[in-house]
């Protein structure tokens, strides 16, 4: 392991006074382990590189020979941020391949359990890693000390997206009750007497947030994307729907291969994915909200509206923390929605047991689109598995805006152009964990490639 | 007057395994009055979990540039954690010790508050510590022990 340095503002000057690199050995305040370089000469930008040099993880190597049914559990292992996201990409892949689709009351509950991690990630998110960048803070624990009230309503709002998983999904980190069909059990009406309740605080105390990250100071950097997400034609996307963008894609899920392809390159541990015709694009809250403002409730619309957000549009990432907490707004009011109409279903799950197939699955997680591929034999082992996490689907946009975003504050100095150069890359929430899950092997030489 | 003991660490990463180690072990004792846990040290959850105690042991592996085997202690109650434990080994976005200092932000550390840190070696993936800070663990075990039932 990488002997943790913090981030550092080095600042160096080089021999030639004109040059100036930025550069930070370790990331703070992001999920996982990551360095940033960027290399100034004479005012211009000449090199800006993300670097992903937490290992490879191996998890589509190690799948192959494993049954359909241990996909769930063991993808979830890839991050302990959003482990219901990789669950449910690979139950829907599995049942995909099984020819079966999951509705009514456990689709239901899917979409409870898919907000409390909502929730949960972008609470921390928002209250305990994006915050302070904006307020002035090195951590959140110096925030706290002067915004006491507010870290203590994140926290609470935080623990209530906790309490969802733990009620499905069994236990905190690691869900185990998810199962390719459903639920090993599911819970009873009288289970959410007290999630209610908090869920009601949640939703006022959302809107309070939403108001309040609103006011935050933010820089002047809108730019044009081509966000991706899901878009489904009744709800808010979540675990289904056609994959869109605002640049003419609309393909079926199945597609995505068709579409979008993974490079590897050389100085990052981690894949970088594009769109095969256009290059990089956006994943995330920001492209969801964009691509289905129009799904959201009234309540959360809204909030964003009044956080200036007029138009139902967002093109600036240091924004992504009012859309975040519009997000999170709204997985209170859907998970309140689904608890308030909760019947348990007769049997906890359905039958799916995929034999000779291919499947695919794509689901929104917290940091956007997730999208996996099976395929399994006869005897429904997997003998092969595709994982596209959201982080390496944005790691070439984060460089894209560091390219953009120096020239415009090329006047300030090396610790603040540092500062807000963090700051954009924390825009992405970027899971360097999921980014990393990946094993290539070149097997003529058998080694790595790295 | 309830005392809790944490034992915090993730048992798939070589040493740092050893705070549950030593957890398991005083749990074992089944001592009368002293509530012991286990945690992986997700600064939030921590802070839920030592809610309400009045003293708090809490038992990591640390990275803090000593000996490996190095059995540290430390009184976090009054004084912060020195600089070299705020950054640990953990690569989540908060640790142990940026629990404690976030708890001391929020008034909600218990009163008294004695950290042991072990000093691990190795953290790479796997079930089993380095037999320097198995011995350390054991090492840090006695200590606690005595600390929690001679007055």
């Amino acid at each position: 392991m990488n002997e943790p340095t913090d981030s550092q503002p080095t600042g160096e000057s080089g021999e030639a006074k004109k040059t100036r690199t930025i550069k930070v050995d370790y990331l703070a305040r992001v999920e996982g382990e990551g360095a940033m370089r960027i290399e100034v000469k004479d005012g211009e930008v000449t090199d800006v590189k993300l670097k992903i040099f937490e290992p490879p993880r191996f998890f589509e190597a190690f799948l192959q020979g494993r049954s359909f049914r241990e996909a769930p559990d063991i993808t979830a292992r890839i991050c302990g941020i959003c482990p219901v996201a990789y669950q449910m990409s690979a139950c829907h892949a599995m049942e995909n391949a099984a020819g079966v689709r999951v509705e009514g009351a456990l689709r239901e509950l899917r979409r409870l359990l898919y907000c409390g991690e909502w929730i949960e990630s972008h609470g921390l998110h928002v209250f305990m890693l994006h915050a302070p960048d904006f307020l002035g803070y090195e951590s959140a624990i110096e925030m706290a000390r002067d915004h006491r009230d507010i870290v203590q309503m994140g926290l609470k709002l935080k623990k209530i997206g906790n309490d969802i998983g733990i009620l499905l999904g069994g236990r905190e980190i690691h869900p185990v009750n998810v199962k390719v069909g459903g639920f090993y059990k599911a819970p009873c009406p009288r289970d959410f007497a007290k999630l209610k309740e908090d869920l009601q605080w949640g939703v006022e105390a959302a809107e309070k947030t939403v108001q309040w990250v609103a006011d935050l100071p933010f820089p002047d950097f809108d730019q044009e994307y081509e966000f991706v997400s899901l878009r489904h034609p009744g709800e808010y996307p979540m675990c289904e729907g056609r994959l869109v963008s605002n640049r003419g894609l609309d393909i079926d899920v199945a597609e995505y291969e068709d579409h979008f392809e993974e490079e590897h390159v050389p100085y990052t541990n981690a894949l970088h994915s594009v769109l095969k015709e256009r290059g990089h694009y956006f994943v995330g809250p920001m492209a969801r909200f964009n691509l289905n403002f129009d799904r959201l409730t009234p309540r959360a619309q809204e909030a964003a509206r009044a956080a200036g957000l007029s138009d139902g549009r967002c093109n600036n990432p240091f924004k992504s923390i009012i859309v975040r907490s519009v997000e999170i707004l709204y997985a209170f009011e859907e998970a309140l929605r689904v608890v308030e109409n909760y019947a348990r279903p007769e049997a906890p799950a359905i039958e799916a047991a995929p034999a000779g197939s291919t499947g695919c699955g794509c689901t929104e997680a917290p940091r956007g689109i997730l999208y996996h591929r099976y395929a399994v034999d006869a005897e429904g082992t997997i003998t092969e598995a595709k994982i596209v996490p959201p982080t390496s689907q944005n790691q070439k946009t984060i460089e894209q805006d560091l390219w953009r975003f120096v020239p415009a504050y090329i006047g300030l100095s090396d610790d603040e152009l540092q500062w807000h150069c963090e700051q954009a890359i924390r825009n992405y929430d970027p899971c360097i964990s999921c980014a990393t899950h990946f094993l290539k092997i070149d097997r003529h030489n058998v080694s790595s490639k790295r | 007057m309830k005392t809790m003991v944490i034992g915090v660490g993730n048992e798939y990463r070589g040493d740092d395994g050893a705070g549950r180690r030593v957890a398991r072990a005083l749990a074992a004792l089944d001592l009368p009055g002293i509530e012991v846990r286990e945690s992986s040290g997700e600064s939030l959850s921590l802070m839920e979990l030592w809610d309400g105690a009045d003293k708090l042991f809490l038992v990591d592996a640390v990275q803090a540039g000593a000996e490996p085997g190095t059995v540290h202690r430390f009184e976090a109650g009054a004084e912060p954690l020195p600089a070299e434990f705020v950054q640990q080994c953990s690569t989540h976005a908060l640790s142990l010790a940026e629990a404690v200092e976030m708890a001391r932000s929020l008034d909600r550390l218990p009163p008294a508050v004695v950290v042991y840190g072990i000093e691990g070696l190795s953290f790479e993936h796997g079930n089993q510590l380095t037999p320097t800070v198995a011995r350390a663990a054991d090492e840090a075990f006695e200590q606690l022990r005595k600390e929690l039932t001679e007055p």
